[in-house]
């Protein structure tokens, strides 16, 4: 009885989050036009979230892009198929992997914590305006972008292990790879690289933004994001996928 | 802003007090911060709020800004109800006001100039020459002007909050509210700010609020103080004249006495019964 009611408890939870979370975005969207007058300001935060990850997000594409490229070259070669290892990897890399960034929560949950936000407010300057929406734009322009660099340095990781280290013919990898990859291929991946970058930062700004101002409450609006992205871009992931294919 | 002329007749229709707050009642939960208080603040006076841990003075300066709503009675400030205002009229309303918080609440990705340019850039559209004077001279008058391109992790604390008190004042407010301004502070910068409260209070003739428990600082300072207890004010008047007070609680208060009103111990079962009783 007792895990029922948890169940149904959590169940509720979710749901009013989720109505929660909606009407944030309302929030946001209804502020977009004034802070997209003033295009520094998500300018700034294209290079704070985007620039400055680039380093994290080329270094594990690159390893990402060898484990594909080793394990694809493993599995292939069982069926003597080891040519078509560059179409194989490049599908995989631009139909399904894109990262997401979190650093946004404790960012704004920070600033609720020492009170930047409250002060703010007193100086008649709309924090959700000033700080959530450009941060919002920001994230949601800036994923897709290094989604699409984290997705060239992949290709470039397999390349490197599958022709230069396990002996693929050059010209196969990559001819193999325009044979088979479509531009609708590459869409796909695009779509999904919005998608996420428009989840991931709306749920780590509404986490940030809602943290209690404390060290535990910020602490827990990390983790919460953490935790919510993966299953949020999972689902859409699958949401996506049966859409296109 | 006014012309001379209506300026003139403006000020002979000015009321005494600025802020007007009546029948104020908040909860907490099921705990009363505020019990159906009365209060007043004189216009062009340092007004100090005291009052031990937990009575809701920093409450008390979130409602006039109008940043938590009370569930009965009003706020008026200048005349206006804050927590009836709409948005658009309690911005305009805050445009009025300066606000210092207890950690000075600087933007951590901004510098020193920056952050005082910042009203100024948000709320009105003038000419970068004339932000860059009006920050220097603000900056000027906190004598951080040599500081203006530090980052405020690179301040100490009663720098921090000398350029916040910059920013407070650098849309020349009418209205300034401290929120524990020598908290955390040693002796040199605890002048520096008391010395900054009073000559901006003078100078701008402005109004001013100081919540604190400073009893030494306060009483250099404050014109009025107001000591909150359970929910209302329990004393009023000069910080002499309340040094002599026969309430045992102001007292207390003033002198830091351990136990009295606001007793040693939280309330408990009999200590007999506590130890050798029952387990609850």
């Amino acid at each position: 009885m007792t895990l029922l009611r948890l169940f149904i408890d959590s169940l509720v939870g979710s749901v009013r989050k989720l109505g929660a979370v909606t009407l944030f975005l309302f929030e946001i969207l209804r502020r977009c036009p004034p802070v997209l007058a003033r295009p520094k300001l998500i300018t700034q935060q294209v290079y704070s979230s985007g620039l400055l990850s680039l380093v994290i997000i080329m270094t594990s594409g690159f390893f990402v892009g060898m484990v594909i490229g080793l394990q694809g070259y493993d599995s292939l070669s069982r069926l003597r198929q080891e040519d078509i290892l560059g179409a194989g990897v490049a599908l995989t890399l631009l139909k399904e992997l894109g990262p997401a960034g979190t650093a946004l929560a404790s960012e704004i949950g920070l600033m609720g914590a020492t009170e930047q936000l409250s002060a703010m407010e007193v100086m008649a300057v709309d924090p959700v305006q000033r700080i959530v929406v450009p941060r919002f734009l920001g994230g949601a322009i800036s994923v897709p972008l290094l989604t699409t660099i984290f997705n060239a340095i992949g290709i470039l990781g397999a390349w490197f292990i599958g022709v230069n280290v396990m002996g693929v013919d050059n010209g196969a990898f990559w001819s193999q790879m325009q044979e088979y990859v479509d531009p609708e291929d590459i869409w796909e991946g695009v779509w999904k690289s919005v998608a996420f970058g428009i989840a991931a930062s709306l749920i780590a700004v509404y986490e940030g933004y809602n943290a209690p101002p404390t060290a535990e409450g910020v602490g827990m609006a990390t983790t919460r994001t953490v935790v919510t992205t993966s299953i949020v871009v999972l689902i859409l992931d699958y949401l996506i996928t049966a859409f296109l294919l | 802003m006014i012309a001379g002329n209506q300026a003139d007749k403006q000020a002979e229709k000015q009321p005494e007090n600025l802020i007007e707050i009546r029948g104020l009642t908040f909860k907490r939960g099921s705990r009363f911060i505020f019990d159906d208080l009365d209060l007043n603040i004189a216009r062009g006076r340092i007004t100090a709020i005291m009052g031990p841990s937990g009575t809701g003075k920093t409450t008390l300066l979130r409602m006039i800004t109008g940043q938590l709503k009370p569930e009965a009675g009003s706020v008026k400030v200048a005349g206006e109800n804050i927590p009836t205002l709409d948005r658009q009229h309690l911005y305009a309303m805050r445009r009025r006001m300066g606000m210092l918080f207890q950690n000075g609440a600087l933007l951590t990705d901004l510098n020193v100039f920056e952050n005082v340019a910042f009203p100024l850039r948000e709320n009105a559209d003038l000419p970068d020459t004339l932000i860059h004077h009006v920050v220097l001279t603000k900056l000027h008058a906190v004598g951080l002007r040599g500081a203006a391109n530090l980052m405020p992790s690179e301040l100490s604390g009663g720098m921090g909050r000398r350029v916040a008190l910059a920013r407070a004042m650098v849309m020349d407010p009418e209205l300034l509210l401290y929120d524990e301004p020598f908290s955390g502070l040693d002796p040199i910068s605890r002048g520096v700010v008391l010395r900054l409260i009073r000559m901006t209070n003078d100078l701008l003739g402005l109004t001013s609020i100081v919540v604190s428990h400073d009893v030494h600082e306060v009483g250099q300072i404050a014109d009025e103080v107001h000591v909150l207890s359970s929910g209302k004010v329990t004393a009023s008047g000069p910080p002499s004249v309340l040094k002599e007070s026969n309430s045992e609680l102001v007292r207390q208060f003033m002198t830091g006495g351990a136990d009295g009103p606001v007793p040693f111990h939280f309330p408990a079962r009999d200590y007999r019964e506590d130890l050798f009783g029952e387990a609850p």
